[in-house]
């Protein structure tokens, strides 16, 4: 209405929304500036780096062993995914060979990472959408695998675990018997979770058919693990390209029909029992070699403690890796392995110093939020928040 | 799988001719070096050729070599699903070249070469939005390239006087260590301390 009194036309302009960068649904620092018509998102800005550590710039100017923790601070949910990937890039230009038990180890927490991080992705979906409990039980079962981790290794979440040549120092038996009688107890957990949300209707209304993918999408927007799985690709690198010791293991890769946030929430439920199968045959293969090494003694890894009492050279040695640090042919590489969230590759290159020429750091939750634009296009307001979620975004990662 | 690599490079190097420098394998892993404007034509070659069908972008980064004329590398991953298999391709960039963006052809290449703009300073033609991605607002320089401090040149603090955060020039209580460990037996390049007072003999 004009001031006389007759209607004139109406002037409906879109507005522009921060999101965050202070926001519990925002899973860290993202700040998003959405445009919206109504409730309708037109569109999505994100802006990533609050976060941002420059790790690459940092990597340039330490040793790869000084380098492996810097893997932790990534994804801080599954810290040693990252890890993994760093290690193995090293032994690929090295060419060392891991010790079987090492390699069984390792695999053994992946998967424990893997269920860290699917715990912690599905309990906050659920919490962004309104559900509080099974976020509480979830972080209840992480509180049990982090002591796990702590057992192993000291740390709860900044490990350190994994070296190049295989893990720092191996698990005592009552560890083993611990993460075994764990993983009988655990999927009535996963059952008691599933209870609360499959069949929920508000869990449903906030998550079918929000944030569909096609094939086509998934492979313009790069996006792997999860997301790219719920659009009906199966495709894992722990089976498409086996690294570490994978390919004996028995298990199934849960693949979505609708590619929506609910197909991922259920395959993150189904990719929590496929870990617990790989930990049950981790734990018996472990148990057939007990006693072995498990670090690949030579250059790169320390020596043994009772050979240093004795042997001056082993002492040198010693002091020369963890002062100087071990030195990798020039060269360079990209390993890639199947991280909770996705592909989590590294490319390293080397120049035959003790120092990467140069480090990157490939993060699949990187992918996803680029691709937020994309999603979220024509959504309403409230379901950017169920998208955050089912992208499992961890700025750690992104920001790096 | 070297068998399947050796045959990807002689296809790539036959039909792409014109663009490829050179193609090697080390570490089982495929190097595609490419004149720099040919990515777009190159990178669809590999999504779109049956053999290849690399129909996903993995990755973008870049890499500086000083020393070199054409000092910076444009370094991308790309994944064939179909044939399992995974291509590294090179394109030497010199310091303000303007490389073409492939965000046409593989919309995931968008935030990636945003990032790879912001480290390095290398900037794409035809790029919806080249904007810094990782730094902070009004940040100046590019923090990947190897004559930038790792320290940095600015730093954040709050002021008490203006009740504010402000920018400084950075300050360091104690000077940032570059440890130096090449062994002075091994072809130190620099004079060693102590050394340089027998030259002045």
């Amino acid at each position: 209405m004009d001031g006389n009194g007759t209607p004139g036309p109406k002037t409906v302009r879109n507005f522009s929304l921060n999101f965050g960068p202070q926001h519990p649904s925002a899973h860290g620092v993202l700040r998003m500036v959405l445009e919206l018509d109504g409730e309708i998102v037109e569109r999505a800005d994100p802006h990533v780096g609050l976060l941002h550590r420059g790790t690459e710039k940092l990597m340039e100017s330490r040793t790869y062993l000084q380098n492996i923790p810097y893997f932790d601070r990534l994804d801080y949910v599954s810290p040693m995914n990252q890890e993994h990937a760093f290690c193995l890039a090293i032994e690929k230009l090295t060419g060392t060979v891991v010790p079987r038990r090492a390699s069984l180890i390792r695999v053994l927490f992946c998967e424990i990472g893997r269920i860290l991080n699917h715990l912690m992705n599905v309990g906050s979906q659920a919490m962004d959408v309104g559900a509080m409990t099974p976020n509480i039980w979830g972080f209840d079962e992480r509180e049990t695998l982090m002591i796990f981790c702590e057992r192993a290794c000291g740390a709860r979440l900044h490990a350190n675990y994994f070296r190049p040549g295989g893990v720092h120092q191996d698990l005592p038996q009552k560890l083993i018997d611990d993460i075994d009688a764990w993983a009988l107890r655990f999927p009535p957990v996963l059952d008691d979770m599933a209870s609360l949300l499959t069949e929920n209707r508000i869990f449903r209304q906030r998550n079918v058919d929000i944030g569909i993918l096609t094939e086509q999408d998934a492979l313009d927007y790069a996006m792997t693990g999860v997301m790219l799985r719920s659009t009906g690709l199966a495709w894992d690198l722990r089976r498409a390209q086996p690294y570490e010791c994978y390919d004996e293991f028995d298990f199934e890769i849960p693949v979505g029909t609708n590619g929506d946030c609910f197909d991922r929430y259920l395959m993150r439920m189904a990719e929590m029992r496929e870990s617990i199968k790989i930990i049950h045959q981790a734990i018996v293969k472990l148990n057939e070699c007990k006693g072995e090494d498990v670090l690949a003694r030579g250059k790169l890894a320390p020596p043994k403690r009772a050979e240093m009492k004795t042997s001056m050279e082993a002492l040198i040695h010693h002091f020369k890796l963890y002062t100087e640090g071990f030195h990798v042919p020039a060269g360079e590489t990209y390993v890639a392995v199947e991280a909770p969230k996705g592909e989590f590759g590294v490319y390293l290159v080397a120049d035959g110093s003790n120092r990467p020429y140069k480090v990157k750091i490939r993060a699949p939750g990187y992918a996803h939020l680029a691709a937020m634009d994309y999603m979220g296009r024509g959504h309403q307001l409230a379901d950017i928040a169920a998208l955050i979620g089912t992208m499992d975004v961890v700025f750690g990662e992104i920001d790096r | 799988m070297s068998e399947a690599l050796n045959e990807l490079k002689s296809l790539v190097e036959m039909k792409q001719s014109a663009a490829v420098r050179r193609a090697s394998i080390s570490n089982g892993e495929l190097t595609v070096h490419i004149v720099p404007a040919a990515i777009p034509d190159f990178t669809e070659f590999l999504r779109n050729d049956p053999q290849c069908l690399f129909t996903q972008m993995i990755d973008i980064t870049g890499a500086d070599y000083p020393d070199r004329s054409r000092r910076f590398e444009l370094i991308y991953h790309f994944l064939s699903m179909r044939h399992n298999q995974r291509i590294r391709v090179k394109a030497d960039m010199a310091d303000g070249e303007i490389a073409p963006s492939i965000t046409a052809i593989h919309p995931s290449a968008n935030w990636f070469e945003r990032e790879v703009f912001d480290m390095y300073g290398i900037r794409f033609s035809g790029h919806p939005d080249l904007r810094r991605l990782l730094t902070d607002y009004g940040f100046t320089g590019h923090p990947l390239r190897k004559d930038f401090p790792t320290s940095g040149y600015v730093e954040m603090v709050y002021d008490e006087v203006e009740k504010r955060c402000i920018y400084r020039p950075v300050s360091l209580t104690q000077e940032y260590r570059q440890f130096d460990f090449m062994s002075p037996w091994e072809g130190a390049e620099y004079i060693l301390p102590g050394d340089e007072k027998t030259e002045a003999k």
